[in-house]
């Protein structure tokens, strides 16, 4: 899909009227030679493998290391049981992120998004912001390719390899798409879509990928969790009409 | 070609794109190219794979792909057992050091479902992606995400212009081609990356010219 700057999006998303996501999904239809109905369908499947990681880590799993495993059904029971600080929807996101994360690390089924060390993002934060805002699952399928679009462009202008860039570009790339999705869904225009992207690496950058004993398991589990909170925070934070001094994204 | 779905996705099965949705491609590539599921695999791990297969269940992702498995199969965790059961021999060696390979490579020592035996290299390059780099004593270079043609043949003038001109009657477009020998004269191996499926007529042609020994019709090895 050729997209370039994280500009450019958002210029022909504000000409149009319409969401950064549909003018990737517009791209991806122009350059696949598919109707945008089967990208819909494609990317509905994969909101259903999310929802399906979320049940299935929130029922418990444990890795094959044992190392990770528990905390997210543990977070989501707390969430019910006692007056958390934050509340909702960070509490929620929380708990899926920790949910969807533990799943992979124990050989579940996931999403990779943008990579498999930092699948519980963007569930994490699309879901319980969705449920939150009530918005339906078009909605949260448009959010999606929002946050497709951000990632490619990063993958473009640099790189979305943990191995490569530390998780600055995994677990930060991730918060930075979650970040345009969520602004997208509490109904931001898509400049300020790009403000968040922009400040969810600066809160992330130079994160580093040192995991114990080399798995994707400590701290990537958490990490995705913490990813959630700073996401959250983000847009608490740009809906008033804050912005980021400008990180434009060119390669 | 990227798409949004390798952004968004792929779905698979965890805990790594490269360690274990790599190594399942891996195991799905060699088992097209050894004709089927294989009796018996002697599986020799480097690198990365060498020091953190187990964590990563990048063992049971490769045993996986052998059996047939996409990377999104729930039954990965379940290979070693799966592979008992359907007759697949299976055993791992670790390499000490690994000079000059990927640091996430693999060599599937095989035998195939008639008897017969080939040696794969593949290394996970990133994202899930594969690179196959050896078949036997070949050098090869593809990445599975086209169909592909395998022919061995006895180094000679001609026969990659006999081979090429068929394709071209059967209207399928080449992508990307490699040839490479043991010899002046010797064994020698073409890997053609094609646009079209090539059908069993197609490669029955092709193994009929004169000098070829050998014509593999390889499935791509799903990207998503």
């Amino acid at each position: 899909m050729a997209i370039i700057t994280l500009a450019e999006l958002v210029e022909d998303a504000s000409r149009l009227g319409v969401s950064i996501g549909a003018i990737v999904r517009a791209r991806e239809a122009e350059q696949s030679g598919r109707a945008e109905d089967d990208l819909n369908s494609d990317m509905q499947e994969r909101l259903g493998v999310m929802r399906s990681a979320v049940s299935c880590g929130l029922r418990g799993v444990r890795s094959r290391s044992g190392l990770t495993g528990g905390d997210g059904p543990r977070m989501a029971a707390a969430r019910l049981k006692v007056s958390t600080i934050c509340g909702e929807p960070l509490d929620s996101a929380m708990a899926y992120a920790l949910a969807v994360a533990e799943v992979n690390a124990s050989m579940g089924r996931i999403v990779a998004a943008p990579t498999a060390g930092s699948c519980g993002v963007l569930p994490g934060v699309l879901l319980s912001v969705g449920e939150r805002l009530c918005v339906d699952d078009s909605a949260l399928v448009e959010a999606l390719f929002t946050a497709g679009g951000v990632g490619a462009v990063i993958e473009r202008s640099s790189t979305l390899s943990g191995a490569a860039a530390g998780c600055q570009a995994e677990c930060g790339s991730a918060a930075a798409m979650a970040a345009a999705a969520a602004v997208q869904l509490a109904g931001g225009s898509p400049g300020t879509c790009s403000h968040a992207v922009a400040l969810a690496f600066k809160g992330l950058l130079g994160l580093v990928c040192d995991p114990v004993a080399g798995l994707v398991e400590v701290p990537c589990v958490k990490r995705n969790a913490t990813s959630v909170g700073l996401r959250l925070l983000l847009q608490t934070w740009l809906l008033p009409g804050s912005e980021a001094s400008f990180l434009q994204m060119r390669s | 070609m990227k798409t949004i779905f390798n952004i968004i996705g792929p779905v698979m099965v965890g805990p790594s794109s490269s360690h274990t949705a790599g190594a399942a491609r891996i195991g799905l590539a060699a088992r097209a190219i050894v004709g089927g599921q294989p009796s018996r695999a002697v599986i020799t791990l480097y690198g990365s794979f060498a020091t953190t297969y187990a964590g990563h269940g990048t063992d049971l992702a490769l045993i996986a792909g052998l059996l047939g498995m996409e990377p999104d199969d729930e039954r990965i965790p379940d290979a070693r057992r799966l592979a008992v059961e359907s007759g697949l021999d299976v055993g791992f060696k670790i390499a000490e050091d690994s000079p000059d390979v990927h640091p996430n490579t693999a060599k599937l020592e095989l035998e195939g479902p008639r008897g017969t035996t080939r040696t794969v290299v593949g290394s996970s390059v990133g994202g899930g992606s594969i690179l196959i780099t050896r078949i036997d004593h070949f050098k090869v270079d593809f990445s599975g995400e086209s169909h592909a043609i395998v022919a061995s043949y006895r180094d000679q003038p001609g026969i990659i212009a006999k081979i090429t001109s068929l394709l071209a009657t059967e209207d399928v477009n080449i992508a990307s081609m490699r040839v490479s020998r043991e010899a002046k004269h010797a064994r020698a191996l073409a890997i053609i990356e094609v646009d079209q499926p090539v059908s069993d007529e197609a490669r029955a042609l092709i193994s009929r010219i004169s000098g070829v020994d050998e014509v593999m019709a390889l499935p791509p090895v799903s990207s998503d």
